[in-house]
This record gives C-alpha cells, sequence and structure tokens, in this order.
C-alpha cells in the first residue's frame, strides 16, 4: 500500500462525488421537462425525432403501457442486431467496415451476443478484435451500448416518478425518456469522454490491421479501429463490452493513469448522479444523499478489502520469496494480471467500479486477484448491481432494496410502513420481492445447471483440460461468476468458462457451445427484463397512492440509522443467498495455499 | 371483568386443550394457509419417509446418515411445526376462555313483545319492540323508546354499579344480555336473529372472524419470498457439493433449510394477531376488525372532546354578573327560570346557584310556561313564559336574539364575556324578550395529569386537538392550560366532520371518540372511531371500536396497542432473518466438514468457519434446528404480550429495535447454539 494508492482513491470519491452533484440536478431538470442548457440546441431536433417515431410526447403512460413500449423496442433491437451480425459477411458490406473479410459468427455465440448487448451485459464469449467487423461493431454493438443503457436510465426515472407522483397512473412517457436520454444526457457526455480518450492516444479508424515486426525478429498483427466512439459509451453506459479481448488492459483502449482514472469516472458519473437526482426528484435531496452514503460505504468497504489483499500478496507468494513488498521500482503486491502502468490501486479501483456497476470492463485479470482480492467482484456481484449498479439498473434496484427495508424498518417503529408518504401495502411488497429475488435465483439456478449437466460442464476449462474429472473450486469460480455476471448484466469473467470455440481469427471453422451459450442467454434477459417488469408495476402500484403526512412517529428515510438499515438488509439478503455457493469456491480457494 | 379477565398464561386446562389443538392444526389444510410452517411440515415428511426408509433396511438418498440422526432431526422438524401451531392455540385459547364467560350470558330468555305475546329471544328480528321489566334480561341489543331505568351492564363492561338508560339522547342504547334493575324500559330491536352485539363480541374474542389484516397480508407475502429464496439456495446446493465431489442428504439439506426461513416469525405471526385483538379486550374495547386495530397505530390526529375528556365532567355556575341597571337576584331570577326544564348539569347547576340567592326552586309544572330546548343551530335554550321570551346561551347567539328583538346589547355585554372566555371559563349570556340581563359565569375545571397525557402523544407523533361548543376565546384558554396541540371552538356536528375530512385531505390519519347520535357521521369519517358503549345505538354502528368503559381517554391505549402489534411483528421479523447467519456457521462447516480436503481423512479448509466450535458435524446439525424449535415457544411469551412500545420518536424507537432484535437476533442464536451443542455433543458421548 502506498500514500500514492490511497490518494487516488480518495481522490476518485471527492471528484465522482463533485461532478456527480451538479450532472444529477441537470437531470432531474431533464426528466421534469424542465429547460436545461442544451435546450436551445437539442429541443428541434427531440421534436423532428417524435414526429418521425410518431408518438405524442407529452401522453403519459401507464406502466404497462410504458412497458409494452419498452419490450417491443427491445425485441426490434434484439432482431436487429442478431441480423446485423449474422449478415457480417454480407456482399452488400463494404471492404472498409470490413477489411479482414470476417465471416459471421455461428448463430448460438450470435444469439448469446445480441442478448448480451440487447442487455447492457456485454458478456463476451469472443474476442471482438477476431470475431467482429467494424461495421458490426458499429451499427450492432455500439447502438445497442447506447440503447440498452438508455433503456435502463428511463426505467430507473419511471420508478422515481411513480414514488414522488401525486397523480394518477402516469409513470412518464417511453419514447420522450429514451429521446431525452439519449440526446441530453449520453450523446454530450459521450462526445466529450470521445474526444479526451482520443486526445490521450485512444485510437479511432478504419484501417486493415497493422503488421509490425518486433525487435525479437518476429512479426506480430496489431489490431486497429473506431475503439474511441465505442469506448466512451462502453464506460458511461456501464457497458463494458471492450473493442479489444483484452478490454481497459489494451494500451489502445486505456493507455495511461490518466485515461484509467477518468475511465473511471466515467463508469461511475451516471450512476453516481442518477442517485442525486433521485433525491432531487422527491423534493428532498437528503433522501438521495442517504442512498448515496449506502452504496458509498458499501463501495468503499471493497475497495479497501480489494486494495489491502492485492497490496499485500497472497498466502501462496509469501511462501514462494515473490516480491510482495515495496521495493525501490516496485509498488510491491500482487502484480500478477495487473498491467504495471496501473499499479495495485488503480488495478482494484477499476475493479471493484466495474464489478458493483453493470459495467464488467476490466483493466486486470481477475482470475489471477489474491483469494480475498478475487472474492471482493463475488461480493459486489452478489449485490445484486445495488452498489451504484449499472446506468438506472442501480438505481431501479435499490429502489427496490429501500422498498423492502422500509417495510421491515416500518414496522418496527409501529406504523403501517410508509415511504416519502405511500403506504407499502401486499403489492407492492410482493412486486418488490419478486424484483429483487429473481437475479440471485436465476444465477444460482443457471450455475446448478450448468455444474451438473455434461453440457454446461463442456465449457470449463479445468474440466476440459482434465482427464480425471477436473471438478475444482476454480472451476466452479469460473461457471459460478460467469452466471452471476450474467445475471448482474455485468459482463465482466473470471477467464475459463467458455462458449465459443475459435480455432482462426474470422470464424472461420468456429463452432459456440449452445448450451453455455443459450443458458447465458437466458440467464441475462431474465435477469435483466423480469426487474425492469416489476421495477415498472411497482411505479404503477404506487403512482396513484394517496400521501399522508409525515410526522415523528413516521420512520425516516433520510438518516443514518435508515442508511445502516438499508446496508443491512442488502448485505443480509446478498449473503444468505451467496454464502453456501461462495463457500465452495473462492472462500475455500481464499482459505487454503493449496493450488487446486 | 377486568381482573377475572387475567388469566395465567399457562393455566392447566387450558394448557392441556392449546397442546391438544396443535395437533389438530397439523392438518396439512390448516398449514397451507402459513407457506413458511408448510413447508417445514414437508420437510418433516420426508425426513419421516427418510427414516422408515432407513429402518426397514432400504437406502437412503444421498449421504448415509445414521438412522437415530434422521430420526432426531424428524422428531425436532414435527417439534417445529408443533410449537408454532402451539403459539396460536394458546393465543385462541386465551380468547376462548373470555368468549366461555360471555357465551353464559347468552342463556336463551323470553322476551314478551309490546302487545303482550312472547317469543324466544333468538327469534327477534330487527323492529320488534320488547317490554322488559324490572329484574329481566334485554333479550337484545336495541334502542330505549319508552321509559327509564338502570341497567346492570356488569356482564359485558365488568362494572357493577347499574347505569341509567332511557328514550331519547344519548342513553337510550341497551345491549342483550344485560338485565334491567328498576322500572321498565320499552326497547325497539335493532338486531337482526344471531348478530347481537354479544355474538359478534364472542366471534371476536375466539378469532373465528379474524381475517388477515393488510400489514400481515404483505409480511406474509415478504415470508413466503425469503422461504422461496432459500428453497431454491438448498436446491442449488445439492448439484454445487456433488460438484466438489461432497453429496449431502436430504435430512442435512432440510435441516439446512428450515434453520433458513423464517419460522420464528412465520409461527407466531397469527399467535401476534390474535393477542392483539386479546390485548384490546382486555382493555374493554372491542374492535369490530382487525384492519381497524392496525389502523389505530397509524392515528396522526386525536379529535378530544373537551368535555367529560379535557376538563372534568361539567362546567358549574359560578357567578351571576348583571349587566347596568339590573340587580343581581333579577339576573338569578330569570336565570333559575331559563334553566328549571334544563337537565344539563350546567342548567342544573344555575338552579343550585339561584337559590344562594334566596330564590326557591319552582316545578315547571306549577308555573305556565313552555320549555324551549337547546338546539346545535340556535344555541340557546330557555322558556317562553307570560307572555315573555327568556333565553340563555353563547353570547353571540344571544346577542342575535335580542337584536332580533329590537333590543341593543349594552357595551359592558362584551366586555364581560371576553374577560370569562379569557379565564377560560364558559359565559352564558340571558336575556329577556329584547333586554340583556347579564352573564352566568360556568367554570371548568381540567383534568389532572392531562399535560403529561399531551406531552406523551406528542412523543409518539399525535396531534391532538380538542374539539368543544365553547367560543374560541374560552376553547383558547382551556387548550392552553391543558396542553392540547389546537383546538375546534364553537364545534356544530357538520364542523367536526369538515375537520375530519380536511384533516384527512392533508394525509393524516384520524381518530376520535364519540356517544352521541350526532358524532355518527363523524365516527364514521374518521380513521379510527371508538364509540363510547354509554353512546346510541347509532354512534356504536358508525365507529369501527366500541369503549365498554366508556373512558375518551382510552384511544391513547388503543394507539399503543396497535402500535405494539406492527413493532412485535418487525421485531420478530427481523430477529429471524438476522438468526440465519448463526445458522449458516453452524450447519455450513458441518455438511462441508470433507469438502476439498487436501488428504483422505483430512478436514476441509472450511473447517475454520466452525467459528463456534462444534462438537461434531451432526450435532452442530441437530443444535441449529434444537435452536431454531425451541426459540419459537420461548417467544410466546413477548408475542402475546406484545413488544413495548415507548413514545420516544420513530428514529429512536427504530435505532432501539434494530439494536435488539436486530444485533441480538444476530448474536443470540451463536451462544444458544453453542449451549445446545455442548448437551447434545456430550449426549452423543462423541
Amino acid at each position: 500500500m502506498t500514500f500514492y494508492g490511497w490518494f487516488t482513491i480518495v481522490a476518485f470519491v471527492v471528484i465522482l462525488t463533485a461532478l456527480a452533484l451538479p450532472l444529477g440536478s441537470y437531470m432531474a431538470r431533464v426528466y421534469t421537462g424542465e429547460r436545461v442548457i442544451l435546450t436551445p440546441i437539442f429541443a428541434t431536433p427531440e421534436r423532428l425525432l417524435y414526429r418521425f417515431m410518431r408518438v405524442d410526447p407529452e401522453r403519459g403512460q401507464d406502466w404497462k403501457a410504458y412497458a409494452k413500449s419498452l419490450i417491443i423496442f427491445s425485441l426490434a433491437g434484439w432482431l436487429f442486431l442478431y441480423l446485423v451480425l449474422r449478415t457480417q459477411d454480407a456482399p452488400w458490406v463494404p471492404h472498409l467496415l470490413n477489411p479482414l473479410g470476417y465471416h459471421s459468427p455461428p448463430w448460438n455465440v450470435t444469439f448469446n451476443i445480441t442478448s448480451s448487448f440487447m442487455t447492457n451485459t456485454n458478456w463476451q464469449y469472443y474476442s471482438g478484435e477476431t470475431t467482429l467487423s467494424y461495421l458490426s461493431q458499429m451499427i450492432g454493438l455500439t447502438v445497442q451500448n447506447w440503447l440498452s443503457a438508455g433503456v435502463g436510465i428511463v426505467v430507473a426515472v419511471a420508478l422515481v416518478r411513480g414514488i414522488v407522483g401525486r397523480s394518477g397512473k402516469s409513470i412518464g412517457n417511453f419514447w420522450q425518456d429514451l429521446v431525452r436520454t439519449i440526446l441530453y444526457v449520453l450523446a454530450p457526455l459521450s462526445v466529450f469522454v470521445a474526444l479526451v480518450l482520443a486526445s490521450q492516444g485512444v485510437i479511432a479508424n478504419f484501417s486493415d490491421y497493422l503488421v509490425v515486426h518486433t525487435i525479437t525478429g518476429l512479426t506480430q498483427t496489431v489490431a486497429m479501429g473506431p475503439v474511441a466512439p465505442q469506448l466512451s459509451i462502453k464506460m458511461l453506459g456501464t457497458n463494458g463490452g471492450g473493442f479489444f479481448n483484452t478490454n481497459s488492459a489494451h494500451p489502445f483502449e486505456n493507455p495511461s493513469q490518466f485515461t484509467n482514472f477518468f475511465e473511471m469516472l466515467a463508469v461511475l458519473i451516471i450512476p453516481a448522479a442518477l442517485i442525486f437526482m433521485y433525491g432531487r426528484m422527491t423534493g428532498n435531496r437528503r433522501q438521495g444523499h442517504a442512498i448515496y452514503a449506502t452504496v458509498m460505504i458499501m463501495f468503499l468497504g471493497a475497495v479497501i478489502v480489494a486494495y489491502i489483499a492485492e497490496a499485500h500478496g497472497s498466502p501462496a507468494q509469501h511462501a514462494a520469496g515473490l516480491h510482495t513488498g515495496v521495493i525501490s521500482g516496485s509498488g510491491g503486491g500482487n502484480m500478477e494480471g495487473k498491467e504495471q502502468r496501473f499499479g495495485i490501486a488503480g488495478s482494484a479501483l477499476f475493479d471493484v467500479i466495474t464489478t458493483v456497476t453493470s459495467c464488467g470492463a476490466v483493466n486486470s485479470a481477475i482470475e489471477s486477484f489474491t483469494g480475498i482480492g478475487g472474492a471482493v467482484p463475488f461480493a459486489n456481484l452478489s449485490a445484486s448491481e445495488v452498489i451504484f449498479g449499472g446506468v438506472g439498473t442501480g438505481l431501479y434496484s435499490i429502489l427496490l432494496y429501500v422498498l423492502l427495508a422500509v417495510f421491515i424498518g416500518g414496522l418496527m417503529v409501529g406504523r403501517t410502513p410508509e415511504w416519502l408518504g405511500k403506504k407499502l401495502e401486499a403489492r407492492e411488497i410482493k412486486l418488490a420481492g419478486l424484483g429483487i429475488l429473481i437475479t440471485p435465483l436465476a444465477a444460482l439456478f443457471c450455475t446448478a445447471l450448468a455444474t451438473a449437466t455434461k453440457g454446461g460442464r463442456a465449457s470449463i476449462a479445468e474440466v476440459a483440460l482434465s482427464k480425471a474429472g477436473g471438478n475444482t473450486p476454480q472451476g466452479f469460480s469460473e461457471t459460478f461468476y460467469a452466471y452471476l455476471s450474467q445475471a448482474n448484466n455485468n459482463g465482466s469473467a473470471f477467464a475459463g468458462y467458455t462458449g465459443f470455440v475459435q480455432p482462426n481469427a474470422g470464424n472461420l471453422g468456429a463452432h459456440g457451445i449452445t448450451f453455455a451459450d443459450v443458458l447465458g442467454s437466458f440467464d441475462m434477459m431474465l435477469a435483466r427484463y423480469a426487474p425492469i417488469l416489476f421495477a415498472l408495476a411497482v411505479a404503477g402500484a404506487l403512482a396513484g397512492k394517496k400521501v399522508s403526512r409525515a410526522g415523528l412517529g413516521t420512520m425516516r428515510t433520510d438518516n443514518p440509522t435508515f442508511v445502516i438499515l438499508l446496508i443491512g438488509v442488502i448485505v443480509l439478503v446478498g449473503a444468505l443467498t451467496f454464502f453456501p455457493a461462495l463457500l465452495l469456491g473462492p472462500i475455500v480457494q481464499g482459505l487454503t495455499g493449496h493450488l487446486y | 371483568m377486568n381482573e377475572t379477565k387475567a388469566t395465567s398464561l399457562f393455566e392447566g386446562a387450558m394448557l392441556r386443550r392449546a397442546l391438544w389443538d396443535s395437533l389438530i392444526k397439523l392438518d396439512p389444510r390448516v398449514q397451507i394457509r402459513n407457506p413458511v410452517m408448510f413447508v417445514v411440515e414437508i420437510g418433516s415428511v420426508i425426513t419421516t419417509a427418510t427414516w422408515l426408509i432407513q429402518v426397514f433396511g432400504g437406502k437412503a438418498l444421498g449421504g448415509n446418515d445414521p438412522a437415530w440422526y434422521t430420526l432426531t432431526i424428524a422428531i425436532w422438524l414435527w417439534l417445529t411445526v408443533i410449537f408454532a401451531n402451539a403459539a396460536e392455540a394458546f393465543a385462541e385459547g386465551r380468547g376462548r376462555a373470555q368468549a366461555a364467560t360471555l357465551r353464559s350470558m347468552r342463556k336463551e330468555t323470553v322476551a314478551t313483545m309490546s302487545d303482550g305475546s312472547t317469543r324466544a329471544a333468538s327469534e327477534l328480528t330487527r323492529g320488534d319492540v320488547v317490554v322488559v321489566e324490572a329484574g329481566e334480561p334485554i333479550p337484545g341489543d336495541g334502542t330505549v323508546i319508552e321509559g327509564i331505568a338502570s341497567v346492570d351492564e356488569s356482564a359485558i363492561t365488568g362494572e357493577s354499579a347499574p347505569v341509567i338508560r332511557e328514550s331519547g339522547g344519548d342513553r337510550s342504547a341497551v345491549t342483550g344480555g344485560t338485565k334491567v334493575v328498576s322500572d321498565r324500559l320499552v326497547v325497539e330491536i335493532t338486531q337482526e336473529p344471531g348478530h347481537s352485539f354479544l355474538d359478534r363480541m364472542i366471534a371476536l374474542v375466539e378469532g373465528a372472524e379474524r381475517r388477515k389484516t393488510p400489514n400481515e397480508i404483505a409480511l406474509n407475502i415478504l415470508l413466503a419470498a425469503l422461504t422461496l429464496i432459500f428453497v431454491i439456495v438448498v436446491a442449488t446446493l445439492r448439484p454445487f457439493a456433488l460438484f466438489a465431489h461432497t453429496p449431502i442428504s436430504e435430512t442435512s439439506l432440510i435441516a439446512l433449510l428450515v434453520a433458513l426461513i423464517p419460522t420464528t416469525i412465520g409461527a407466531l405471526l397469527s399467535a401476534i394477531g390474535i393477542a392483539g385483538m386479546d390485548r384490546l379486550v382486555r382493555r374493554n374495547v372491542l374492535a369490530l376488525s382487525g384492519r381497524a386495530v392496525e389502523a389505530s397505530g397509524d392515528v396522526d390526529v386525536l379529535l378530544l372532546d373537551k368535555t367529560g375528556t379535557i376538563t372534568i365532567g361539567n362546567r358549574l355556575a359560578s357567578e351571576f354578573i348583571p349587566m347596568p341597571g339590573v340587580a343581581e337576584t333579577e339576573l338569578a331570577e330569570i336565570a333559575q327560570l331559563s334553566s328549571l326544564a334544563d337537565e344539563t348539569p350546567e342548567g342544573r347547576s344555575i338552579v343550585v346557584l339561584a337559590k344562594q340567592y334566596g330564590i326557591r326552586e319552582r316545578e315547571m309544572s306549577q308555573i305556565d310556561a313552555r320549555f324551549v330546548p337547546f338546539t346545535a343551530q340556535t344555541r340557546m335554550s330557555g322558556v317562553d313564559i307570560d307572555g315573555q321570551q327568556i333565553r340563555k346561551g353563547a353570547g353571540d347567539s344571544v346577542i342575535k336574539f335580542a337584536e332580533g328583538e329590537g333590543g341593543h346589547p349594552p357595551p359592558e355585554l362584551a366586555t364581560q364575556l371576553e374577560r370569562i372566555a379569557r379565564e377560560g371559563g364558559t359565559p352564558l349570556a340571558v336575556a329577556r324578550d329584547s333586554q340583556i340581563l347579564g352573564v352566568i359565569y360556568l367554570k371548568d375545571t381540567i383534568k389532572e395529569g392531562m399535560q403529561a397525557r399531551f406531552e406523551h402523544l406528542r412523543a409518539m407523533g399525535i396531534k391532538t386537538i380538542m374539539v368543544t361548543g365553547d367560543n374560541r376565546l374560552t376553547a383558547a384558554k382551556i387548550a392552553g392550560e391543558s396542553g392540547v396541540d389546537d383546538f375546534l371552538a364553537e364545534a356544530t356536528p357538520e364542523a367536526k366532520l369538515e375537520l375530519i375530512r380536511s384533516q384527512q385531505r392533508e394525509g393524516y390519519m384520524v381518530a376520535m371518540t364519540g356517544d352521541g347520535t350526532n358524532d355518527a357521521p363523524a365516527l364514521a369519517q374518521a380513521d379510527v372511531g371508538v364509540a363510547m358503549n354509554t353512546g346510541t345505538q347509532a354512534a356504536r354502528e358508525a365507529g369501527n371500536m366500541v369503549d365498554l368503559d366508556s373512558n375518551p381517554t382510552k384511544l391513547i391505549e388503543i394507539v399503543e396497542v396497535g402500535k405494539q402489534l406492527l413493532i412485535t411483528r418487525g421485531a420478530l421479523t427481523t430477529f429471524s432473518i438476522a438468526n440465519d447467519v448463526a445458522k449458516y456457521f453452524a450447519i455450513l462447516p458441518a455438511i462441508f466438514v470433507t469438502v476439498w480436503a487436501t488428504s483422505q481423512h483430512g478436514q476441509s479448509p472450511l473447517h475454520v468457519l466452525n467459528i463456534m466450535s462444534l462438537g461434531d458435524p451432526r450435532s452442530a446439525v441437530i443444535s441449529a434446528i434444537v435452536f431454531n424449535a425451541i426459540v419459537i415457544p420461548l417467544l410466546i411469551p413477548l408475542s402475546l404480550k406484545g413488544v413495548r412500545y415507548r413514545p420516544i420518536g420513530a428514529s429512536a424507537l427504530l435505532r432501539r429495535n434494530l439494536l435488539i432484535y436486530g444485533l441480538g437476533g444476530l448474536i443470540a442464536p451463536f451462544i444458544g447454539i453453542k449451549l445446545i451443542d455442548l448437551v447434545v455433543h456430550g449426549l452423543l458421548g462423541a
């Protein structure tokens, strides 16, 4: 551990908070239809878009209509992406957009990629630079990076409207929310981030791949591409799908310490701002601050554990006499799988940020983390995206937890539980309970299927390599992480669990592993859309409720006691659900020096 | 009855009956109503079946547990269900004891109809008119339409002194099963057969009519959701463990499942509800639905009548203040005349005061006078005598009356009215035709300890509003002295109703007490309306609770019972969930004892999780299950009595309960399981 390391972490938290506060206010204005600084620029294109889509943005939708629009929009997007990917070698695609003449990936892995990008997961069984053409990356994946981020945000906005709504059934208009999200929030931020990154050395071109001769006399192919624009939305939209296989460890995706810091800010800025937006929209900013405090405490807990664990190194490294202490020129600690230019703090922080959110980008190898350090991303995923979470997803997920915490706490103060003046009754509890249940249950169910069946075990590297069964804690961790990550729409991976076998770049002779591809798609879709529908239904149920006045006897949701209660509920639900499974994977590994 | 009702919790006969009931309740058709306990029962059946297979030499699925282990777990699972049933049976049993007392009063009586014929009391229907003589029981609920009599209501209220029941006014309601002690009443029956007050009361205390309240339903859903999570967690654990070459037996998996699902609260939930209702009955309050009890915990605003609630009984005349040019005795005489027919305590006190001026009491019948009764609209009463109209009443009404007669109120009048009102008294102006003669000073006495009570209510987050017919000044003075938060002066029934509505529009839950027919609309409009038992039938039907003691300050206790009910549920839910952590630390290291052991007979690296250092894997699982089961009977007294409510504000209360039931629930099972393990492990001799 170094002063510089801790300083990086503290500076990050301070700058993030300072930037998210004004952005939150800005977003609250955007979604309540107030005039903002960008209104003069975007008002006309916004109007034209509505006319083009033939929607009346002023007509409010009830939750069912809102959900219907969202589902239709998502289905259409799914079909479009699937077709783009399956026709990337079609004759009409210009050479410039497929310079290497890549074939289309097989149906099963395409199915998985499509579901993955639709659901903001960006789980990747494939390597971008050896599988996809520039066209697929741009009008396929990048477009979905925008839209899936937009969908997540609008659901959160709709839920907040339901919570604070005073009249009737309307929770807003899906099309208006989506258009505003893209024009007023994602577009300006994305352009800014892309320009900054490009200025720092992130590439953006349509070149053929470069072939260079290395100093050792070998030749090496260097992948090129329009990286910067895709990268900015990959971060801002908590998508995380890398242009390159090595994701944010690749020098063209993340060239320096500065870009690393900047990319981390880009990941958390919108989830953090959304929390402040919530406070603004409730009319009591402290409501937002309480949730921000809740997630920040859990976030810092994760960062501190990960940083200390990685800086300390593993028992095995100590036993082997590897340099785990600070030595001149080296920060010490577990540097396996980490980039020298980011160091331990830059890697640990990045790792926590991308696993608490649904981003899933990586700048270091999670599977090379120490036992405890590697347990941190597991724990983050076990919290089901409530610690900041994905853009939008994080806010609506934690709001469902808030609802449960208010219910339990509310009973304990002797009143029918009220949340911002609205009584919580059977219907809300049922919907919120189901909304919270689905993600962990999908993860457990899919992992069980994958570990218990031959089809599932075929994907595990350890099993495939070993003739003697090869069931190891590592193999279990990889499988569990794969389905946990897909259920949380995260996309990061403990390498080793595969759904795509690709002998040559360009997909010639490649085949997908149908079981893993389809089960993963099911995992991602279920854990994305079921909670969305439940969150919208909660919004609908709350929208029309009578508001009662808060008094001395009403439980407050904006003070430290509530923060503790909320953390307790989140940690307890997550821990009770995943503890047994975690025991068999990372914990048993972390408790022993034995290598499996 | 207050005393006799307090039956001991574990009385012999009741205990036997409750135990028997808990076995009857094992019927799956009963259990399915409670998803948590239903899962436990299914688990009990499976483990019992597994044991039988083992006993008869078959091979059970998964693991190779000894038969004694399976049997032990099976027994304790059955006990878990039985304990849960017992909790409910105890709660019901206490109610049943009260119902028995009530039922003994519902003896078959014969009613004498107004035409002299007789009919069985059970056949009386709404609209029948019966005659009840002294010494006879009143055959059914009804309204007195003729006569005045003293009635012994001790059977339902526990109060031994007879009460007066008379036709007209606010004391006209009578209850079936009570007894006329003197005189004779003619009663119009207002109930349908089988739906009398007594019938409802019996059904309520027996819990026969118990429907789940909204909060209970919501909590049940939450518990079902938690149960579902743990079913999946445990079901998926088997393939996970098999991946690690560790078979886990059904018995251990079921034990883990039962330990994790919220059995504590699941077992006690219905007992808490029944006991809440029971606690109200013990305070002589009859809630007509569980929903009303729950709603009373949510009350934000309390409407209290000034008279009888905040001030002692009634105002009494203490002084006659004549206007210039009027002799004090003249005023006293006229005041006495105006009050001769006024049977209100205020009216009588005027006659008494007048006596001190040497004015002897006269009988209305001896003089040629026509009584003009008080109405809420005129707010005056008086007599018409010898062509003169004598009126007394609120200052402004009397001024209006005198002006209507062509008079001009003297300037001193306003001064006096204001002075008396400022002092907290009530001024009554007295007029003869157009001339205002003077003012009667009525004095109010505030009950002792009211300030502390209102302080208490404020701490509970409840705003009190005093309702009075007095003018603003008087009301403000009394409000200030007694410490209520707000007041409604010059209240008419309409103003009262409007006040409730406006408070509700602002998002407050309103409670009120009332007894008169006037109060009926307001009682019906209020979220919690407590009718006094002495009140009219209309009032008793409009409210959702009846206070048999007719004590208006009872509302405070009702609110506390409502809050206790919710707190007890929330606290035990928190406790139940927090317990799971310790159970994980007991059971998981036990079932993973060999997982990824480094050598053939070595221990799993996971053995470090056995932080309680429990004896051996089997005693660990058994201890967790035993703890899980016996915590239920241990908490029965708490759930029947309710977690104590303290008016310390929501935040402090939440902190306190989180500390006791959350943190306590986290720690307690670590200690409990360890202690049980010491015994179990010792018994096993391993």
